[in-house]
């Protein structure tokens, strides 16, 4: 099997994730080649061949430019699967590839076994195993699922590439975050409200238990994005990655952009009713019940 | 201005699913359906921008089953001017090329200037059917949008990681796919409930759109395996907290 890779840059820098590519192809033990708009100043380590336009010339995503660089390369190597990584980069870019070039395209793949893609379905809590019917194939994979074993080396040899640089999209800045005025990193404790603490008058329930303890109050991404909590509070792909001694998940049904941003934390208590939400795969322990009756008690009884 | 917002219903990701019988989809039976959550930023977004401008129609489409025609009727509560049911009991089992492929045929010559939708679905996620329509189309599109701005041309935020966005600007025709918290989408009053009753609602066979054969199959559909590591903690809630109370204290040094 041939695998053709898409690497991503932003800002100048090769992203790390670049390297799950990597680890991709290891996995499968497939013949790999890699394609990047990006700078010889920062090539990524490995050995074979690297496909390299100038992000100079072609400036931040474009994705006319993007889509034509890969289906250039596609033409000259043609390979039986192209990779992205699943990011914001990758999902916008491999559905216009596998338009393109007539080819089926799986998201978010998180494991390959038997020529079947494995990929989360409803939340995560199921998983949907796909095979593929078309010549080529296009994936995204989901950024830490197939992290490279050992420490990335080697040199690639570098054959320049370059593409129309006009778009029917104009990239004007990058708008950095708000400065955050709270820096959750540093906690030793984060209690955080998920969806399932069902309305904004019942944080004050969950805040009380992050005081009892000492520790912050977090906030999942639906509880951010409906005002509950301030977005500033957010853990998460969007938000802060965490890492305290204990993280107490309160209605949290633990999305992978969740978990990403906490599942490093030292000790995870999850309190929720669901069985099969995806943060129980990721906790020391799970409380099965109601949280706006078992946070209240579990308070009281902190003394 | 014409504005089309494509839309799917999906069952309460709370549910407990029950696999098929034909192991590659969830049991249909015993779901309570809604409008996928990432769709309702789509509509409302529509409908923010015909309470902006005069002069904004806007449609809003699903493709699915008879059961659907409750998601339509939600939109047109919340300020859709029509909408339009692209009748398909197979649906579930349709890949996004193919799904993409119905949507692109019904809007083809209907010169649409923004087609919104979600940037994927909660349940299949696969994040393709709103980029596929653009390519089908041959119209620009910005993926995972933020925020959203018309004025004199259209000016969003793209959502990357890390809490980076990208300012982008884009002239019509656009598919603009959204992403959570882009808006507060509305809850439907009950005299817009009332008004959605007379608005028009037709439905389409989709045997009368051009599609494509599926370019995949599902080979299986399940529950993984528990990875086992929690332990858990059931019962009498006063009695969970003191187990949980005595279990950080012996695992961890915060109590």
């Amino acid at each position: 099997m041939k695998i053709l890779l898409v690497g991503e840059y932003r800002e100048n820098k090769l992203l790390d994730v670049t390297y799950d590519l990597i680890g991709f192809a290891d996995k499968l033990e497939a013949d790999k080649v890699m394609l990047a708009v990006g700078y010889e100043e920062d090539i990524p380590k490995f050995d074979g061949k690297l496909y390299l336009a100038d992000a100079k010339a072609l400036g931040e995503y474009n994705p006319s430019a993007h889509k034509q660089l890969v289906l250039d390369v596609v033409e000259k190597e043609n390979p039986d699967l192209i990779v992205f990584i699943h990011s914001s980069f990758g999902w916008d870019l491999a559905p216009r590839v596998a338009t393109s070039l007539k080819a089926t395209q799986f998201t978010e793949v998180i494991d390959y076994k038997d020529n079947s893609f494995i990929v989360p379905s409803c939340n995560s809590k199921l998983r949907r195993d796909l095979k593929s019917k078309t010549s080529k194939t296009v994936i995204t994979i989901q950024a830490g699922a197939f992290t490279p074993l050992s420490e990335p080396q080697g040199m690639p040899s570098i054959e320049n590439i370059s593409a129309d640089a006009s778009s029917n999209v104009n990239f004007v800045a990058y708008e950095e975050a708000e400065a955050k005025g709270l820096d959750l990193t540093k906690a030793e404790i984060i209690v955080t409200a998920g969806r399932g603490v069902g309305k904004k008058d019942n944080i004050p329930i969950i805040q009380a238990l992050a005081d009892k303890l000492g520790g912050e109050l977090g906030a999942s991404r639906p509880v951010a994005d409906n005002a509950w909590v301030d977005q500033s509070h957010q853990v998460g792909t969007t938000g802060q990655t965490v890492s305290p001694k204990l993280y107490i998940a309160c209605g949290v049904s633990g999305a992978i952009q969740h978990l990403a941003g906490m599942k490093k934390s030292e000790f995870i208590v999850a309190v929720n009713t669901d069985k099969d939400a995806p943060i129980n795969e990721v906790a020391d322990i799970l409380v099965v019940a109601d949280v706006l009756q078992f946070v209240p008690a579990l308070t009281s009884k902190l003394s | 201005m014409k504005v089309l917002v494509c839309i799917k219903q999906v069952p309460d990701m709370e549910s407990k699913f029950k696999v098929n019988a034909q192991n590659n989809w969830f049991d249909e039976n015993d779901l309570a359906y809604r409008i996928n959550e990432y769709d309702e930023y789509a509509i409302e977004q529509a409908v923010q921008l015909k309470e902006q401008l005069s002069d904004v129609d806007v449609t809003v489409l699903c493709v699915g089953p008879t059961r659907v025609k409750e998601a339509l009727k939600k939109a047109l509560a919340m300020g859709c001017d029509r909408a339009v049911h692209i009748e398909d009991e197979e649906s579930y089992i349709k890949d996004s090329s193919q799904v993409a492929s119905l949507i692109a045929d019904f809007a083809k010559d209907k010169s649409y200037d923004i087609i919104f939708t979600g940037m994927q679905s909660q349940d299949r996620g696969s994040a393709q059917v709103g980029v596929i329509v653009s390519e089908l189309l041959n119209i620009a599109c910005v993926s995972t949008i933020a925020d959203f701005e018309y004025s004199d041309g259209i000016t969003v935020k793209r959502e990357l990681e890390g809490g980076l966005k990208s300012i982008i600007k884009v002239d019509t025709p656009v598919v603009l796919t959204c992403q959570l918290g882009l808006n507060t989408p509305r809850y439907p009053t009950l005299p817009n409930i009332m008004k959605a009753k007379k608005k028009e609602l037709i439905t389409i066979d989709s045997l009368e759109l051009s599609s494509i054969d599926s370019l995949n199959e599902t080979l299986n559909f399940y529950y993984p395996q528990k990875s086992g590591g929690s332990l858990i903690l059931e019962g009498d809630v006063p009695e969970l907290a003191d187990k949980l109370i005595a279990i950080l204290k012996e695992k961890t040094s915060v109590l």
